[in-house]
């Protein structure tokens, strides 16, 4: 993607904020309990992202998995190990994300607009606005 | 559709009733406006699977400092009576003595009331018919739904936490009465009459259908026990996610199968046979020979199933520690029926308020062999390393008493 051209795209909030960061895009749905929290590394073996790190990264995924405990788990020890992502764009929500995502103040949204799914790759600089419904895709 | 709130809910929302009812406010309004919920809807009971581990004690934690409590009580989980075990099993880990006081302490101070039981709906917090209430707890949402015809949702601890302290919840999924209906035809063909039949059936079935549609389950030849019910949705949401289920002839909103699928058409039809059950049965059997200890109450035993074990228990002494997991009423009750003496000489422990799945107080028991009569508990241990081999009650007890795994 060229750095000068900018796209932006509609979305609906679940959770509110705004962050900025690269893009990391996993095809599988993703448990943080499977995420070590010291590096953000998933771990889970055979996973799309499985020795990536989700640390500080907009991170684009289908859904979430795992119970409510490990899920809520994962991600809290994440967080305070400094290495959640910074943002979570979903195809799908349920309960259990949703309710982790705001109490851990990580913005999330969903239902983006179509071209996004064509635009987005790795590494891409992606800004969200979460209370305003947008996000804006820059270079490298 | 961004959810529709009246003026009360749009006070919560922005903070007249404080930071933690504004924060609970922001997470079911996330959650309706992600399952496109017109409204909040009251909530007249509520109970919170609070799991003791960092997350739950963070979230419980924060919500107290902020001074926060619940407009409607919610009924606690289990978690682990380390005074009676250090007194009679084992010394517990200092880490989870911290943690089960922290999570203690941070509930006490919301106003949550600490029946530490995971059966609910048995005697401490009984919903009725439609009564629309918010439980967490896969195995006590499953019941509510299913076999009283209460509503609820499939909640997290955080989000079930969040509607005890509002009294709210979004109006969306099994709320309504559109998506209550059956949707997947199950023929049992498979003989299934006991508890522990209901053991089998409920771990098969979801790995026959892999899918979120609610069951509808024809074929039993008789009427399940309060506690084969117990059972059945406990394992249907340990290999499955299934907040709902219907029983043709059995539960009340499936009086007949017209009635249970309400007129809609069936997306899948599944029959579970002789075989799947008793393939199911063989794959239990993990580590025949000796074993270091028996465990039931996964759920939590019935006054019914510990007069049971009591029965068996009579005038025998047990090779290994059989720990017995029930609630403290339960208990008390076992105490004034003389169950309790009965078992307690056989070397069998009535544990209260005690749940098998926290990690961090049942460690000692890292690396050793058991037997249970629930699939749930063993998977459950599967990481602490601890193996089970699953069977009926009187064998699990037969089992203890010669201290190896009967067949």
């Amino acid at each position: 993607m060229n750095g000068t051209v900018r796209d932006t795209f509609k979305c609906r909030k679940i959770s509110g904020g705004r962050a900025e960061g690269p893009v990391l895009i996993s095809k599988d749905r993703v448990c943080f309990y499977l995420a070590e929290p010291g590096s953000g590394k998933i771990m889970e073996k055979g996973h799309d992202l499985e020795g990536k790190s989700i640390a500080g990264k907009i991170l684009v995924m289908p859904s979430g998995k795992g119970s409510s405990v490990v899920q809520a788990d994962g991600l809290y020890k994440l967080s305070k190990c400094g290495n959640s992502p910074k943002a979570l764009i979903v195809k799908e929500a349920d309960t259990v994300l949703v309710s982790t995502a705001i109490i851990l103040e990580i913005p999330m949204v969903f239902k983006v607009e179509d071209g996004f799914y064509r635009k987005i790759e790795n590494g891409a600089i992606a800004k969200l606005d979460a209370d305003n419904g947008l996000i804006t895709l820059g270079g490298h | 559709m961004p959810v529709r709130l009246n003026r009360f809910e749009e006070e919560m929302l922005h903070g007249k009733y404080g930071e933690g009812v504004s924060l609970a406010m922001r997470v079911l309004v996330g959650i309706g406006e992600t399952f496109d919920a017109e409204r909040l809807v009251d909530i007249t009971r509520a109970h919170v699977s609070s799991s003791s581990q960092d997350a739950d004690i963070w979230f419980a934690e924060k919500m107290a400092d902020l001074g926060t409590t619940c407009r409607v009580p919610p009924t606690l989980n289990p978690n682990f009576d380390f005074r009676y075990i250090d007194d009679h099993l084992f010394e517990t880990p200092e880490k989870g003595k911290a943690m089960i006081t922290a999570t203690n302490e941070a509930y006490k101070k919301l106003g949550a009331i600490p029946i530490l039981c995971c059966t609910p709906y048995f005697e401490q917090n009984v919903p009725g018919f439609g009564e629309i209430v918010a439980f967490s707890e896969s195995n006590a949402t499953v019941y509510v739904n299913s076999v009283i015809g209460a509503r609820t949702n499939r909640e997290s601890a955080q989000s079930a936490l969040c509607a005890a302290i509002t009294g709210k919840v979004p109006e969306y999924g099994l709320l309504l009465e559109e998506n209550r209906r059956g949707e997947v035809l199950v023929e049992v063909e498979a003989d299934i009459r006991s508890e522990f039949d209901f053991q089998l059936l409920g771990w098969s079935y979801p790995l026959k259908h892999d899918g979120f549609e609610i069951p509808v389950f024809t074929g039993l030849k008789e009427k399940p026990s309060p506690e084969a019910l117990m059972n059945f949705g406990t394992q249907l949401n340990t290999t499955g996610v299934v907040p709902m289920y219907h029983i043709v002839g059995v539960t009340p909103e499936a009086p007949t199968l017209e009635a249970a699928l309400g007129g809609d058409e069936v997306k899948a039809k599944v029959t579970i046979t002789k075989e799947d059950i008793e393939k199911t049965r063989a794959e239990f059997y993990r580590k025949p020979g000796k074993i270091d200890f028996a465990m039931l109450g996964c759920p939590h035993l019935t006054l019914s199933q510990v007069a049971g074990i009591a029965r068996l228990l009579e005038g025998k002494r047990s090779m290994v520690p059989i720990i017995l997991l029930t609630n403290s009423l339960t208990r008390e009750m076992a105490q004034r029926m003389g169950y309790l003496k009965v078992i307690q000489r056989a070397g069998g422990h009535l544990i209260p308020g005690t749940c098998v799945d926290i990690p961090s107080c049942w460690a000692p028991f890292q690396g050793k062999t058991g037997v249970t009569d629930s699939p749930r508990c063993a998977y459950y241990n599967e990481l602490l390393n601890i193996t089970f081999n699953i069977m009926p009650i009187e064998k699990c007890i037969g089992s203890a008493v010669l201290g190896e795994v009967v067949e």
